[in-house]
C-alpha cells in the first residue's frame, strides 16, 4: 500500500493505531488504485479495451475493473475508436458529465490523432474536444499497452496536488 | 433447431406487457438510448416512445461511426484498401479481408490455388467462431449471465494467439490479399488449431449446459424479439438472424465459393425467429465451422498459397524485390499506381458471421476503384428493428439487441 | 443464357429494357420511369425476393446523366443475383422512385442513398438522413465533394459554442498516395488523388 511520495511510515509498536501521512499522499493512494474507467468503446479498440477486461489480462489488477457505463460514477475516460463528428458532441457531454477529478486516455491511433481514417466524417483526435492524459499508440493498441497506459495515468495521479485542488473546489 | 419446450412454459412477453398496461396507469415517455449504452454494443441510439414499459416506436439512428469507408476507397488502390477491410466487422477481420479479396480477384477474374483457398476457410471459420463467442458473450452479458462473458473471451484468447502466429496481429491482420495470402501457415499452425479445435467443443457444451436449459435465460430470450420469415426477407436480412427465421439460406452452401463445396456442413435453422432461436442457431455454427475447419485442414493442398501468374496484382515476395530487378520494377507499380484492373462491374457476396458481406465493385480500369459500395449485413439486420422491438418490454430491447450481434463498424462503414 | 430468358421476360412489361455491362451477373438499364414495374416482376414472377443492396453511382460532375441507381436482388430460391440500373433526368436535383412498397429493406437503403448522394427518392415514408446528421448540408459519395470534407459546424450548437469545435478538412498532406495512369510517365508520382490540402493548396486554418 505505499505509494512513492508516503513520507511517514507507520510502525504500530511506536504509535499505536495511528497513521500520520500528508493528505496529499492518502487522496492519491486512494485515487490511484480505483480509478473507474468510462469505457467510452466506439470502434475496434472497444474489443481490445473488452479483452483487458477479461481473463487473461485482467485489468482489475490495477484496480480499474470497474467498468462504469454511467459517467456520474467514474473517473477516467478510455476513448477507444474513432470518434466522428457526430459522436463528439456525445462524447463532450458525458465527458462534461464526469465528476472531477477526471482524466482521459485516448486509446489508439483512431482516438489519438483521427488515425487511417483521413475523411470527413472522422475527429481527427479527440483532443479536439476533451483534453487528454495519455495518448496509446497501436491500431489497435494491445491490452499489454492499455494496462501501461493505466500505469502511467497511476503515476500521473499520485504526484498531483490534490488536497490543494480540493480545496480551491 | 429442435429444443424442447415441453418442460418450459415460454412466457408470453407481448401478453404480459399488454397485462401490465391495463393495471397500471401508465405514462407516455420518449428515451434516447445510447448512442453510449453498455446493451448497444457500440454507438447506435434508439429513439424509443414508450406507454409505460411497453415499447410503441423505435427509430434507430445511425452514423455515430460512419468514418467515410466508401470515399476513403475511391482514393486509394484496390491493395491500399485491404487495411480498411478490416475495419469492417472488426470482430471477423480475416473473414471481411477474404471477401474483399474474392470481391476484387473476381473483378480482375483471377482463380487463386487451392491452398490459398483452403486457408482462406480455414481462417474464415476461425473468424465466425471468434466472432460468435463475443456475441454470445456479450449477449449473455446484456441479460446478466456474466460467467459466460468470461469464458468465451478466454477461448477468443486462444483463437488471438493463433490468429497473432498466423499473421502478426490480434485482429486487425489484412492476411487475405488480393490474389492470394500474405504469408504462408508457419509449420505446426495447423496442429495447434486442431488442439484448439479439441478443447473448444466441450467447453461449448459447458456454455450451453449454463444457458441453453436454464430457466432465466429461457425466460428472457424465448418468444422475445420475433422475426418472422417474411420480414426476415423482406428486410434483407442475413446470416444467423435470417437463419434463425427458419429461412434456409447460406451463401456458403448455396453460392459456393472458395471451395466451400468440398465441405460437408449443416446448415442450422430456427423455427420461430425468437431471441432463443438465434443464439441456438450461433451455438450450432460454431460447431459446424469446427467440422469445415477440420476436414479443411484435413485435406489442406499443398502448392503456392497466392496466384503466381498475377504478376501485376498481388505484390512479389520480399525476397525477390530484393534480387530480381523485375521483381522490384512489379513492386514499384503495384505499391504506386495499384494492381491493374480492367473496367466493369462486379457483385461478391460472402457469407460472414453476421451475415452477407457484399462489395459492389465498379471500376474504370486502373488500380483505384471508381465507386466501391460496402453492403454491411449489419445495416440490413438492425433495419428490423423498428419492427421488432414494438410491443415488447424496454427491458427485451437489450436481449433483442444482443441476439440480432450487429457490428457498427460496417453497419456505418 | 439465363440473362437472355430474363431480359426477354423483362422486355413484355418493360420494351426499353438494355443490357448493362457486367463481368458477372445479368445486369439491365431501365428507364427510371418503368424502374418499380420491373423490380415488382422480377420479384413475384422471377423468384428475385430478397433487395440485397441499393445504391447509387456518381457518374462525375460534367456527366450527364450524372447519377445512376443501382439495385442487386438475390433471388433466395436460384440463388443468383441481377443488377438494375437506372440513370436519375435531374442531373442537379435527381430523383427516383422508391422501393420501399415492395421491400422492407429499401428504407434505409434509400435513405443511404438520400443520405451521401442527394437522391430523392419519391414517395419514401421517411427520407432523412441517416449516417450523417440531420441539417449537414453536403452529400459526401458525389465527385465533387472532396474526400477531406468541407469546413462546417458540428452537430450540436451548445457544444459548438463552449468548445468552439468545427468540422474541418481532413489533413489529407499524408497521403494515401496513388500515382495516376493517366498522365504522362516521368509526372507519375504518387500524390494524394484528394487535393484539398497539399504543397499547392494551403492547409485550412485548425
Ligand atoms: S485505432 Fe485502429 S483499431 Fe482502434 S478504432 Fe481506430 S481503426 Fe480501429
Amino acid at each position: 500500500m505505499v505509494s512513492s511520495n508516503q513520507d511517514i511510515g507507520y510502525n504500530s509498536k511506536v504509535e499505536g493505531g495511528v497513521i500520520v501521512s500528508k493528505a496529499d499522499a492518502v487522496i492519491n493512494w486512494i485515487r490511484t488504485h480505483s480509478l473507474w474507467p468510462m469505457p467510452m468503446g466506439l470502434a475496434c479498440c472497444a474489443i481490445e479495451l473488452m479483452a483487458s477486461g477479461a481473463s487473461r489480462f485482467d485489468i482489475s489488477r490495477f484496480g480499474a475493473e470497474v467498468m462504469r457505463f454511467s459517467p456520474r460514477q467514474s473517473d477516467v475516460m478510455i476513448v477507444a475508436g474513432t470518434v466522428t463528428y457526430k459522436m463528439a458532441p456525445a462524447l463532450r457531454r458525458i465527458y462534461d458529465q464526469m465528476a472531477d477529478p477526471k482524466w482521459v486516455i485516448a486509446m489508439g491511433a483512431c482516438a489519438s490523432t483521427g488515425g487511417m481514417y483521413r475523411s470527413y466524417a472522422t475527429l481527427q483526435g479527440v483532443d479536439r474536444i476533451v483534453p487528454v492524459d495519455v495518448y496509446v499508440s497501436g491500431c489497435p493498441p494491445r491490452p499489454e499497452a492499455l494496462l501501461d497506459a493505466l500505469i502511467k495515468l497511476q503515476d500521473k495521479v499520485s504526484t498531483e496536488n490534490s488536497a490543494k485542488n480540493l480545496l480551491k473546489g | 433447431m429442435p429444443t424442447e419446450t415441453t418442460e418450459y412454459n415460454a412466457p408470453d412477453s407481448g401478453g404480459k406487457a399488454a397485462a401490465a398496461a391495463q393495471e397500471f396507469e401508465t405514462e407516455h415517455l420518449e428515451v434516447s438510448m445510447g448512442p453510449s449504452h453498455p446493451s448497444t454494443h457500440g454507438v447506435l441510439r434508439l429513439n424509443l416512445e414508450l406507454d409505460g414499459e411497453v415499447v410503441q416506436k423505435c427509430d434507430p439512428v445511425l452514423g455515430y461511426l460512419h468514418r467515410g469507408d466508401e470515399k476513403i476507397a475511391e482514393n486509394m488502390t484496390y491493395n491500399q484498401f485491404v487495411p480498411y477491410t478490416d475495419r469492417l466487422d472488426y470482430l471477423a477481420p480475416l473473414a471481411n479481408n477474404a471477401a474483399y479479396a474474392m470481391a476484387v480477384e473476381k473483378l480482375a477474374n483471377l482463380e487463386v490455388p487451392e491452398r490459398c483457398q483452403a486457408i482462406r476457410v480455414v481462417t474464415s471459420e476461425l473468424a465466425r467462431i471468434s466472432a460468435h463467442l463475443l456475441g454470445l458473450g456479450a449477449y449473455t452479458m446484456d441479460v446478466g449471465a456474466l460467467t459466460v462473458f468470461m469464458i468465451t473471451f478466454t477461448e477468443r484468447e486462444k483463437l488471438y494467439t493463433l490468429f497473432e502466429e498466423l499473421t502478426g496481429a490480434r485482429f486487425t491482420t489484412s492476411y487475405s490479399r488480393i490474389g492470394g495470402v500474405t504469408r504462408d501457415m508457419p509449420d505446426g499452425w495447423t496442429d495447434r488449431v486442431m488442439v484448439f479445435c479439441e478443447e473448444f467443443l466441450p467447453l461449448l457444451d459447458d456454455v450451453e449446459a449454463l444457458l441453453t436449459r436454464n430457466r432465466i435465460w429461457f425466460d428472457r430470450t424465448a418468444d422475445i424479439g420475433i422475426i418472422s420469415k417474411e420480414d426476415a426477407i423482406s428486410y434483407g436480412l442475413t446470416g444467423p438472424n435470417l437463419r434463425g427465421s427458419g429461412v434456409d439460406l447460406d451463401l456458403r452452401r448455396d453460392a459456393p465459393y472458395s471451395g466451400y463445396e468440398q465441405y460437408d456442413f449443416e446448415v442450422p435453422l430456427g423455427e420461430n425467429g425468437d431471441c432463443y432461436d438465434r443464439y441456438a442457431v450461433r451455438m450450432e455454427e460454431m460447431r459446424q465451422s469446427v467440422r469445415i475447419v477440420r476436414q479443411a485442414i484435413a485435406k489442406m493442398p499443398g502448392g503456392p498459397f497466392y496466384a503466381e501468374e498475377a504478376k501485376k496484382i498481388y505484390a512479389p515476395r520480399k525476397d525477390k524485390i530484393l534480387t530480381s530487378m523485375e521483381e522490384l520494377i512489379q513492386n514499384f507499380m503495384i505499391t504506386t499506381e495499384g494492381p491493374d484492373m480492367p473496367a466493369g462491374e462486379v457483385y461478391f457476396e460472402a457469407e460472414n458471421p453476421k451475415g452477407a458481406l457484399g462489395f459492389y465493385i465498379v471500376s474504370k480500369g486502373g488500380g483505384v476503384p471508381y465507386r466501391m459500395k460496402i453492403r454491411g449485413p449489419s445495416f440490413n439486420n438492425l433495419s428490423v428493428l423498428e419492427k421488432v422491438c414494438l410491443g415488447g418490454m424496454i427491458s427485451d430491447i437489450s436481449a433483442i439487441l444482443g441476439s440480432l450481434d450487429f457490428v457498427m463498424g460496417e453497419c456505418d462503414r | 443464357m439465363i440473362a437472355q430468358d430474363l431480359k426477354a421476360a423483362l422486355q413484355e412489361s418493360c420494351p426499353d429494357l438494355e443490357d448493362r455491362d457486367s463481368l458477372d451477373w445479368p445486369a439491365f438499364n431501365c428507364p427510371i420511369s418503368a424502374l418499380v414495374d420491373v423490380v415488382r416482376v422480377l420479384k413475384e414472377d422471377h423468384g428475385y425476393d430478397v433487395l440485397t443492396d441499393a445504391t447509387a453511382i456518381d457518374n462525375g460532375v460534367a456527366a450527364s446523366p450524372r447519377f445512376t441507381v443501382v439495385y442487386h436482388l438475390f433471388s433466395s430460391q436460384s440463388h443468383t443475383y441481377t443488377r438494375i440500373a437506372a440513370n436519375c433526368d435531374d442531373d442537379s436535383e435527381p430523383t427516383a422512385p422508391t422501393l420501399t412498397d415492395l421491400f422492407k429493406g429499401a428504407n434505409w437503403m434509400e435513405r443511404e442513398t438520400f443520405d451521401l448522394f442527394g437522391i430523392r427518392y419519391e414517395g419514401h415514408p421517411d427520407l432523412r438522413r441517416i449516417l450523417m446528421w440531420d441539417d449537414y448540408p453536403h452529400h459526401p459519395l458525389r465527385k465533387d465533394f472532396p474526400l477531406a470534407g468541407f469546413e462546417n459546424e458540428i452537430s450540436d450548437p451548445e457544444i459548438a459554442a463552449n468548445t468552439g469545435v468545427k468540422v474541418k478538412p481532413a489533413p489529407m498532406a499524408g497521403g494515401p498516395f496513388v500515382a495516376q495512369q493517366s498522365c504522362f510517365e516521368s509526372k507519375r508520382e504518387p500524390v494524394a488523388k484528394d487535393e484539398s490540402w497539399n504543397e499547392q493548396n494551403e492547409k485550412p486554418d485548425s
